[in-house]
Protein backbone atom coordinates (compact mmCIF):
# COMPACT_ATOMS: atom_id res chain seq x y z
CA UNK A 1 0.00 0.00 0.00
CA UNK A 2 2.08 3.02 -1.18
CA UNK A 3 0.33 6.85 -0.60
CA UNK A 4 -2.16 8.16 -3.33
CA UNK A 5 -0.22 10.94 -4.46
CA UNK A 6 -2.69 12.66 -6.25
CA UNK A 7 -4.90 13.19 -3.79
CA UNK A 8 -3.09 16.15 -1.93
CA UNK A 9 0.17 17.35 -3.03
CA UNK A 10 1.97 17.75 0.59
CA UNK A 11 4.58 20.25 -0.92
CA UNK A 12 2.69 23.07 -1.98
CA UNK A 13 4.64 26.79 -1.76
CA UNK A 14 1.27 28.38 -2.30
CA UNK A 15 0.22 27.62 0.95
CA UNK A 16 3.18 29.08 3.00
CA UNK A 17 2.85 27.77 5.69
CA UNK A 18 4.38 23.86 4.29
CA UNK A 19 7.62 25.52 3.32
CA UNK A 20 9.15 25.08 6.95
CA UNK A 21 7.64 21.98 8.09
CA UNK A 22 6.40 19.76 4.87
CA UNK A 23 9.21 16.37 5.41
CA UNK A 24 11.98 17.18 2.96
CA UNK A 25 13.48 13.51 3.09
CA UNK A 26 12.10 10.93 1.46
CA UNK A 27 9.69 8.78 3.50
CA UNK A 28 10.48 5.42 4.23
CA UNK A 29 8.90 2.83 2.91
CA UNK A 30 7.37 -0.03 5.44
CA UNK A 31 6.86 -3.94 5.20
CA UNK A 32 3.57 -4.42 4.12
CA UNK A 33 2.38 -6.05 7.55
CA UNK A 34 2.75 -2.28 9.03
CA UNK A 35 -0.24 -1.45 7.00
CA UNK A 36 -2.57 -3.92 8.49
CA UNK A 37 -2.47 -2.15 12.58
CA UNK A 38 -5.69 -1.86 13.94
CA UNK A 39 -6.46 2.13 15.60
CA UNK A 40 -8.01 2.89 18.17
CA UNK A 41 -11.87 2.60 18.65
CA UNK A 42 -14.19 4.95 21.02
CA UNK A 43 -17.45 4.44 22.82
CA UNK A 44 -20.38 6.18 23.65
CA UNK A 45 -18.49 7.37 26.97
CA UNK A 46 -16.76 10.51 24.66
CA UNK A 47 -19.70 12.05 23.54
CA UNK A 48 -21.30 14.54 25.73
CA UNK A 49 -24.91 15.74 25.64
CA UNK A 50 -25.88 17.94 22.65
CA UNK A 51 -22.26 17.33 21.22
CA UNK A 52 -23.78 16.57 17.67
CA UNK A 53 -25.88 19.86 17.68
CA UNK A 54 -24.09 23.10 17.77
CA UNK A 55 -26.56 25.27 18.03
CA UNK A 56 -27.67 24.10 22.13
CA UNK A 57 -24.59 24.22 23.65
CA UNK A 58 -25.42 27.66 25.10
CA UNK A 59 -28.08 29.17 26.96
CA UNK A 60 -29.47 31.32 23.70
CA UNK A 61 -29.52 30.36 19.96
CA UNK A 62 -26.18 31.24 17.89
CA UNK A 63 -26.71 33.34 15.06
CA UNK A 64 -26.78 32.44 11.70
CA UNK A 65 -28.15 30.04 9.65
CA UNK A 66 -28.99 27.30 10.64
CA UNK A 67 -27.93 24.02 8.61
CA UNK A 68 -28.07 20.30 9.09
CA UNK A 69 -24.80 18.39 7.69
CA UNK A 70 -25.35 14.89 7.46
CA UNK A 71 -23.49 11.86 5.57
CA UNK A 72 -22.00 8.46 5.67
CA UNK A 73 -18.31 7.54 6.45
CA UNK A 74 -17.27 4.47 4.03
CA UNK A 75 -14.04 2.86 2.85
CA UNK A 76 -12.75 2.50 -0.49
CA UNK A 77 -15.05 -0.72 -1.27
CA UNK A 78 -18.03 1.10 -0.56
CA UNK A 79 -18.04 -0.76 3.01
CA UNK A 80 -19.45 1.26 5.59
CA UNK A 81 -17.60 2.19 8.57
CA UNK A 82 -20.04 1.69 11.85
CA UNK A 83 -19.14 3.75 15.03
CA UNK A 84 -16.49 5.66 13.69
CA UNK A 85 -15.63 9.07 15.79
CA UNK A 86 -16.32 12.00 13.36
CA UNK A 87 -15.28 15.39 15.07
CA UNK A 88 -15.70 18.48 13.65
CA UNK A 89 -14.84 22.23 14.47
CA UNK A 90 -15.47 25.90 12.40
CA UNK A 91 -15.91 29.03 12.41
CA UNK A 92 -19.02 30.93 13.65
CA UNK A 93 -20.93 32.76 10.95
CA UNK A 94 -18.54 35.99 11.21
CA UNK A 95 -15.79 33.78 10.11
CA UNK A 96 -14.19 33.68 14.24
CA UNK A 97 -12.86 30.96 15.61
CA UNK A 98 -13.66 30.46 19.44
CA UNK A 99 -9.83 30.49 19.53
CA UNK A 100 -7.24 32.99 21.54
CA UNK A 101 -4.95 32.88 18.06
CA UNK A 102 -7.47 33.71 16.45
CA UNK A 103 -7.11 37.55 15.44
CA UNK A 104 -9.85 38.36 12.71
CA UNK A 105 -11.26 41.09 13.93
CA UNK A 106 -14.97 39.70 13.51
CA UNK A 107 -17.71 39.34 16.35
CA UNK A 108 -17.25 36.10 18.84
CA UNK A 109 -20.95 34.39 19.26
CA UNK A 110 -21.51 33.83 22.99
CA UNK A 111 -23.71 31.04 22.29
CA UNK A 112 -21.41 29.25 19.85
CA UNK A 113 -17.99 27.18 20.68
CA UNK A 114 -17.80 25.93 16.80
CA UNK A 115 -16.98 21.95 18.28
CA UNK A 116 -19.61 18.71 18.32
CA UNK A 117 -18.70 15.09 17.66
CA UNK A 118 -20.58 12.10 16.86
CA UNK A 119 -20.43 8.41 16.37
CA UNK A 120 -21.36 6.97 12.75
CA UNK A 121 -24.18 4.36 13.19
CA UNK A 122 -24.71 1.09 11.70
CA UNK A 123 -24.89 2.23 8.37
CA UNK A 124 -21.79 4.38 8.73
CA UNK A 125 -24.07 7.34 8.99
CA UNK A 126 -23.31 10.85 10.96
CA UNK A 127 -24.98 14.27 11.22
CA UNK A 128 -24.79 17.60 12.44
CA UNK A 129 -26.70 20.41 13.45
CA UNK A 130 -24.93 23.68 13.29
CA UNK A 131 -24.81 27.00 11.48
CA UNK A 132 -22.92 28.01 8.43
CA UNK A 133 -19.54 29.03 9.21
CA UNK A 134 -18.48 32.32 7.22
CA UNK A 135 -15.24 33.16 5.61
CA UNK A 136 -12.59 35.21 7.04
CA UNK A 137 -9.16 36.20 6.26
CA UNK A 138 -5.99 34.64 6.97
CA UNK A 139 -2.61 36.61 5.89
CA UNK A 140 -1.40 33.76 3.58
CA UNK A 141 -0.68 36.32 0.60
CA UNK A 142 -2.31 39.69 0.20
CA UNK A 143 -6.03 39.64 0.50
CA UNK A 144 -6.45 35.92 1.18
CA UNK A 145 -9.16 34.39 2.34
CA UNK A 146 -10.69 30.77 3.11
CA UNK A 147 -13.40 29.65 1.69
CA UNK A 148 -16.23 28.75 4.46
CA UNK A 149 -15.25 25.45 5.72
CA UNK A 150 -16.17 22.97 8.38
CA UNK A 151 -12.82 20.77 9.79
CA UNK A 152 -13.60 17.17 10.08
CA UNK A 153 -11.66 15.03 12.03
CA UNK A 154 -12.04 10.69 11.39
CA UNK A 155 -11.10 7.66 12.53
CA UNK A 156 -11.84 4.43 11.01
CA UNK A 157 -11.03 0.97 12.12
CA UNK A 158 -7.51 0.73 10.71
CA UNK A 159 -5.01 2.81 12.05
CA UNK A 160 -4.33 4.10 8.11
CA UNK A 161 -8.17 5.43 7.50
CA UNK A 162 -7.48 8.01 10.21
CA UNK A 163 -8.48 11.44 8.23
CA UNK A 164 -8.39 14.74 9.01
CA UNK A 165 -9.94 17.14 6.25
CA UNK A 166 -12.40 20.01 5.81
CA UNK A 167 -15.71 20.14 3.96
CA UNK A 168 -16.57 23.11 1.84
CA UNK A 169 -19.89 24.05 0.34
CA UNK A 170 -21.33 23.96 -3.18
CA UNK A 171 -20.38 26.99 -5.15
CA UNK A 172 -18.04 29.13 -3.26
CA UNK A 173 -16.62 31.95 -5.52
CA UNK A 174 -12.95 31.44 -2.68
CA UNK A 175 -12.49 28.23 -4.52
CA UNK A 176 -9.95 29.28 -7.48
CA UNK A 177 -7.95 31.59 -4.97
CA UNK A 178 -7.45 29.20 -2.16
CA UNK A 179 -4.74 27.03 -2.16
CA UNK A 180 -5.25 24.58 0.86
CA UNK A 181 -8.60 23.98 -1.40
CA UNK A 182 -6.27 24.04 -4.66
CA UNK A 183 -3.14 21.70 -2.83
CA UNK A 184 -5.57 19.01 -4.28
CA UNK A 185 -4.73 19.17 -7.87
CA UNK A 186 -7.13 16.51 -9.40
CA UNK A 187 -10.65 18.41 -9.74
CA UNK A 188 -12.41 15.21 -9.30
CA UNK A 189 -10.72 14.64 -6.18
CA UNK A 190 -11.56 18.34 -5.25
CA UNK A 191 -15.26 18.00 -5.61
CA UNK A 192 -14.68 15.10 -3.15
CA UNK A 193 -14.42 17.84 -0.62
CA UNK A 194 -17.81 20.07 -1.57
CA UNK A 195 -20.67 18.97 -0.04
CA UNK A 196 -23.99 18.78 -1.95
CA UNK A 197 -26.78 20.89 -0.91
CA UNK A 198 -29.72 18.20 -0.32
CA UNK A 199 -33.08 19.64 -0.80
CA UNK A 200 -35.16 16.57 0.76
CA UNK A 201 -33.29 16.40 3.77
CA UNK A 202 -33.99 20.17 4.40
CA UNK A 203 -36.29 20.71 7.57
CA UNK A 204 -39.14 23.02 6.28
CA UNK A 205 -39.63 26.23 8.31
CA UNK A 206 -36.09 25.25 10.23
CA UNK A 207 -32.71 24.59 8.34
CA UNK A 208 -31.66 24.12 5.17
CA UNK A 209 -29.70 20.62 4.31
CA UNK A 210 -26.20 19.74 3.08
CA UNK A 211 -24.69 16.20 2.73
CA UNK A 212 -21.45 15.00 2.28
CA UNK A 213 -19.94 11.39 2.21
CA UNK A 214 -16.07 11.01 3.56
CA UNK A 215 -14.41 7.66 1.96
CA UNK A 216 -11.77 6.64 4.04
CA UNK A 217 -8.70 5.14 2.39
CA UNK A 218 -9.40 0.81 2.16
CA UNK A 219 -9.67 -1.51 5.31
CA UNK A 220 -6.97 -4.16 4.99
CA UNK A 221 -8.24 -7.33 4.80
CA UNK A 222 -7.53 -9.64 8.14
CA UNK A 223 -5.61 -12.09 7.88
CA UNK A 224 -6.55 -15.55 7.63
CA UNK B 1 -11.15 7.36 -4.68
CA UNK B 2 -10.68 8.74 -1.57
CA UNK B 3 -11.52 12.11 0.19
CA UNK B 4 -8.55 14.00 0.22
CA UNK B 5 -6.85 15.28 3.64
CA UNK B 6 -6.47 18.77 4.34
CA UNK B 7 -4.66 20.35 7.43
CA UNK B 8 -6.18 20.83 10.70
CA UNK B 9 -4.97 24.33 10.69
CA UNK B 10 -4.60 26.46 13.80
CA UNK B 11 -7.49 26.41 15.86
CA UNK B 12 -8.31 22.61 15.63
CA UNK B 13 -7.64 22.63 19.39
CA UNK B 14 -11.33 23.80 19.98
CA UNK B 15 -12.59 20.89 18.12
CA UNK B 16 -10.03 17.98 19.27
CA UNK B 17 -8.77 19.38 22.85
CA UNK B 18 -11.22 20.03 24.93
CA UNK B 19 -10.54 17.99 27.15
CA UNK B 20 -7.01 15.92 28.43
CA UNK B 21 -6.21 13.19 26.75
CA UNK B 22 -2.45 12.27 26.97
CA UNK B 23 -2.79 9.98 29.62
CA UNK B 24 -2.44 6.22 28.40
CA UNK B 25 -1.33 5.16 31.38
CA UNK B 26 -2.25 6.43 35.17
CA UNK B 27 0.71 5.17 36.37
CA UNK B 28 2.94 5.15 33.48
CA UNK B 29 5.82 7.24 32.41
CA UNK B 30 6.17 10.35 31.12
CA UNK B 31 7.08 10.93 27.72
CA UNK B 32 7.35 14.38 26.40
CA UNK B 33 9.26 16.34 23.72
CA UNK B 34 9.37 19.20 21.64
CA UNK B 35 7.74 19.38 17.58
CA UNK B 36 10.41 21.58 15.81
CA UNK B 37 10.30 23.26 12.25
CA UNK B 38 12.97 23.40 9.51
CA UNK B 39 14.50 26.41 11.21
CA UNK B 40 14.57 24.88 14.83
CA UNK B 41 12.09 26.51 16.37
CA UNK B 42 9.27 24.98 18.30
CA UNK B 43 5.85 24.41 16.34
CA UNK B 44 3.09 25.86 18.58
CA UNK B 45 0.19 24.68 16.87
CA UNK B 46 0.60 21.25 16.04
CA UNK B 47 -0.66 18.06 17.22
CA UNK B 48 0.52 14.87 18.30
CA UNK B 49 -1.51 11.75 18.57
CA UNK B 50 -0.18 8.00 19.63
CA UNK B 51 -1.30 4.89 19.50
CA UNK B 52 0.67 2.11 21.67
CA UNK B 53 -0.91 -0.62 19.30
CA UNK B 54 -0.22 -3.68 21.21
CA UNK B 55 -1.81 -2.68 24.44
CA UNK B 56 -4.70 -0.28 22.65
CA UNK B 57 -4.24 2.60 23.77
CA UNK B 58 -4.25 5.89 22.33
CA UNK B 59 -3.84 9.61 23.44
CA UNK B 60 -3.20 13.33 21.84
CA UNK B 61 -1.79 16.49 22.59
CA UNK B 62 -1.68 19.48 21.51
CA UNK B 63 1.88 21.28 21.35
CA UNK B 64 0.01 24.92 22.30
CA UNK B 65 1.39 27.31 23.74
CA UNK B 66 5.50 26.33 22.76
CA UNK B 67 5.69 23.24 21.13
CA UNK B 68 6.15 21.10 23.70
CA UNK B 69 3.87 18.28 24.35
CA UNK B 70 3.59 15.09 26.71
CA UNK B 71 1.80 12.06 27.34
CA UNK B 72 1.85 9.33 30.52
CA UNK B 73 2.39 5.80 28.38
CA UNK B 74 2.27 2.18 29.96
CA UNK B 75 5.91 1.78 31.71
CA UNK B 76 6.04 -1.91 29.66
CA UNK B 77 5.55 -0.36 25.88
CA UNK B 78 8.53 -0.98 23.47
CA UNK B 79 7.15 1.66 21.10
CA UNK B 80 4.22 3.41 19.97
CA UNK B 81 3.02 4.36 16.50
CA UNK B 82 2.82 8.64 16.52
CA UNK B 83 1.03 10.79 14.05
CA UNK B 84 1.96 14.51 13.67
CA UNK B 85 -0.80 16.93 12.18
CA UNK B 86 -0.13 20.69 11.81
CA UNK B 87 -1.06 24.06 10.25
CA UNK B 88 1.30 23.89 7.15
CA UNK B 89 0.92 19.79 7.14
CA UNK B 90 -1.61 19.28 4.34
CA UNK B 91 -2.02 15.62 5.22
CA UNK B 92 -0.74 14.23 8.60
CA UNK B 93 3.02 12.45 9.23
CA UNK B 94 3.40 8.80 10.78
CA UNK B 95 6.58 8.23 12.51
CA UNK B 96 7.14 5.68 15.43
CA UNK B 97 8.83 6.50 18.99
CA UNK B 98 10.80 3.48 20.06
CA UNK B 99 10.75 3.59 24.42
CA UNK B 100 13.59 1.07 24.39
CA UNK B 101 16.21 -0.06 21.61
CA UNK B 102 15.08 -3.20 20.21
CA UNK B 103 17.66 -4.84 18.25
CA UNK B 104 15.61 -7.69 17.15
CA UNK B 105 13.07 -4.94 15.51
CA UNK B 106 12.68 -5.66 11.65
CA UNK B 107 11.46 -2.00 10.98
CA UNK B 108 14.56 -0.37 13.28
CA UNK B 109 16.87 -2.79 11.98
CA UNK B 110 16.20 -1.68 8.11
CA UNK B 111 16.70 1.67 8.98
CA UNK B 112 20.24 3.57 8.61
CA UNK B 113 22.02 4.14 11.70
CA UNK B 114 21.13 8.04 11.49
CA UNK B 115 17.14 7.26 10.87
CA UNK B 116 17.33 4.76 13.19
CA UNK B 117 18.18 7.25 16.42
CA UNK B 118 15.48 9.19 14.96
CA UNK B 119 12.98 7.19 16.46
CA UNK B 120 14.25 6.32 20.01
CA UNK B 121 13.18 8.17 23.01
CA UNK B 122 15.94 8.65 25.74
CA UNK B 123 16.20 9.13 28.64
CA UNK B 124 16.12 12.13 30.86
CA UNK B 125 15.42 12.94 34.59
CA UNK B 126 12.84 10.20 35.05
CA UNK B 127 11.33 10.68 32.15
CA UNK B 128 11.27 9.86 28.48
CA UNK B 129 12.87 12.58 26.25
CA UNK B 130 11.62 12.25 22.16
CA UNK B 131 11.77 15.32 19.91
CA UNK B 132 10.17 15.86 16.47
CA UNK B 133 11.83 17.27 13.92
CA UNK B 134 10.28 17.95 10.63
CA UNK B 135 13.40 19.10 8.60
CA UNK B 136 17.14 19.45 9.12
CA UNK B 137 20.08 17.52 9.97
CA UNK B 138 18.02 15.70 12.92
CA UNK B 139 14.81 15.15 10.75
CA UNK B 140 12.61 12.49 11.64
CA UNK B 141 12.01 9.59 9.99
CA UNK B 142 8.81 9.57 8.66
CA UNK B 143 6.35 6.48 7.14
CA UNK B 144 4.93 6.79 3.91
CA UNK B 145 1.41 6.13 3.78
Amino acid sequence: MSADDSEVQVDWPDYRSTEWRVPRRPLVTLPEELHRLDGPVFGEDVLGPSDNDLTRQHAGEPLGERILVHGRVVDEDGRPLRGALVEVWQANAAGRYRHDVDRHPAPLDPNFSGAGRCLTDDDGRYSFTTIKPGAYPWGNHPNAWRPAHIHFSLFGRAFEQRLVTQMYFPGDPLFPYDPIFNAVRDSKARELLIARFDLAATEPEWALAYEWDVVLRRTPVEDA
Amino acid sequence: MRTPSQTVGPFYSIGLCRTPGNELAHDGVELAGTLFDGRGEPIPDGMIEVWDAAARRWGRCGTHPAGDFSFRVPAEAGHLEVYVFARGLLRHQWTRVYLREDEDDELLKSLPPGDRETLVARHEAGRMRFDIHMQGDRATAFFAH
